[in-house]
């Protein structure tokens, strides 16, 4: 079977690094474009005319777009490692708690550390130590969200488990630690220290920089 | 598979009516329980403790929340009949995009429209049609979105063609003019049984979203 597997990427974006997380895991082999996002490539907006965003999967010169859709598929196309449980309510779980982190928990986060007046940043702060006691409840004893293994949960909730420690840093607001959040403090760290995440980690240093320059740009948009 | 199945709805609500579309179209019996948003039950509270929102379904004492998830957990459970995603990794993949883009950019755009100040208001019109310009291209010259039958997307979009008739009202958004092959689609899908026989009258969903929007606008 030709298999020709295409992702165009960002080197610091969490949806991206997600899917390249999945594709480790699964041990597939593809093909990597780094987008520049501020001078859009013709192939990034040919595969996704409609939201024109890295990442994009494309499998056989046909493209897959959004981070979660791209989790699903390659889930679907390649049964090794499987990152969803076989049971459909267990599916229903998991794909609620992705969607709760990708939807609810991020944006709250970043919100906290970077956006708005302090009044604004308070409120923020708030909404997002809920949002993170909610996934600490959800973790009980498990090692992973997906059990034993790293799951969809996990690969989406890598923006937890590194990019909201680098938001932390550069903004010196502090959301995730360990004496309110010990259990998904524990899971951050096993989650990084895995080697098909590991691998796929942007360079602390570089996210950093990046981010800092953009905070302090100010009221900086995503 | 079989067992007892409650759904827990509001129904004004386009994503409680996916649920019931779906339940429909797989020919499940279920318990219908109307919720009051303004003083939600100890059931809603108790099955969906983290969003406290409509729909939930309760299959044999366990909640599924989302109205999409809930499709979906349908579709996987009930697969003995009226398949609503397709079989192909790829053309699932698809449905999931486009759902997606009725949740993320149709219906985010729809709420624009009730914004109290009249250029916020034309700037949210515009959006919302161009979302809507954009799910007619999509749709192109198929009978459906999910092509010869109707599917996933078409169960995640039609139950916003409920509240069409209120913008047209309220809003003078006339979307039979400016999106003709949605309007087509949209009475297609409303000759289906399972459709029609769910669909909340338009006179009650005018006045429920007009009621509703003197609310927000005074707040």
């Amino acid at each position: 079977m030709d298999e020709e597997v295409l992702l165009l990427g960002s080197w610091g974006s969490p949806f991206s690094r997600r899917v390249e997380m999945a594709l480790k895991l699964k041990g597939i082999e593809y093909r990597y474009i780094e987008e520049d996002l501020t001078n859009k490539s013709p192939s990034l907006l040919k595969y996704n005319p409609v939201h024109k965003k890295v990442p994009v999967l494309v499998h056989n010169g046909k493209p897959v777009v959004e981070s979660l859709v791209i989790l699903e598929y390659i889930d679907e196309t390649w049964k090794d490692h499987p990152i969803l449980p076989k049971d459909p309510y267990e599916r229903a779980h998991a794909r609620f708690w992705a969607k709760f982190i990708d939807e609810k928990s991020s944006i709250a986060g970043f919100k906290a550390c970077c956006w708005g007046e302090e009044k604004e940043r308070e409120k923020a702060k708030e909404e997002a130590f809920e949002k993170l006691q909610f996934l600490e409840n959800e973790l009980k004893e498990k090692r992973f969200f997906g059990g034993e293994n790293i799951g969809l949960v996990d690969i989406t909730g890598n923006i937890i488990g590194y990019w909201l420690g680098v938001f932390e840093e550069a903004s010196g607001v502090k959301l995730l630690t360990r004496e309110k959040f010990p259990k998904l403090c524990n899971w951050a760290d096993e989650f990084v220290s895995a080697s098909a995440i590991k691998e796929n980690l942007p360079p602390r240093d570089k996210l950093l920089a990046t981010l800092r320059r953009r905070l302090g740009g100010a009221n900086a948009s995503k | 598979m079989a067992g007892e199945v409650v759904l827990l709805n509001f129904w004004p609500s386009t994503f409680g009516l996916r649920v019931r579309i779906a339940l429909a179209e797989k020919g499940i019996k279920y318990e219908y329980k109307e919720e009051d948003l303004s003083n939600k039950s100890p059931l809603l509270l108790e099955m969906n403790p983290i969003i406290k929102q409509i729909p939930v379904l309760i299959h044999n004492g366990k909640p599924v929340c989302e109205s999409l998830l809930i499709v979906q957990y349908i579709d996987e459970v009930w697969n003995d009949k009226s398949p609503l995603l397709p079989s192909d990794p790829c053309q699932r993949a698809q449905a999931r995009f486009w759902a997606d883009f009725v949740d993320k950019k149709v219906y985010v755009a729809s709420r624009k429209v009730w914004r109290p100040k009249r250029e916020e208001q034309e700037e949210g019109k515009k959006e919302f049609l161009e979302t809507l310009k954009t799910m007619e291209g999509e749709l192109g010259d198929k009978p459906y979105f999910g092509g010869e039958t109707f599917g996933y997307v078409d169960v995640s979009f039609i139950p916003f063609y409920s509240w069409f008739h209120a913008y047209k009202v309220l809003d003078n958004i006339n979307i039979e003019a400016e999106c003709p092959k949605i309007d087509a689609w949209a009475k297609r899908c409303l000759q289906k049984e399972t459709v029609a026989k769910n669909f909340p009258d338009k006179k009650k969903v005018y006045e429920f979203v007009a009621q509703t929007r003197k609310k927000y606008v005074s707040a």
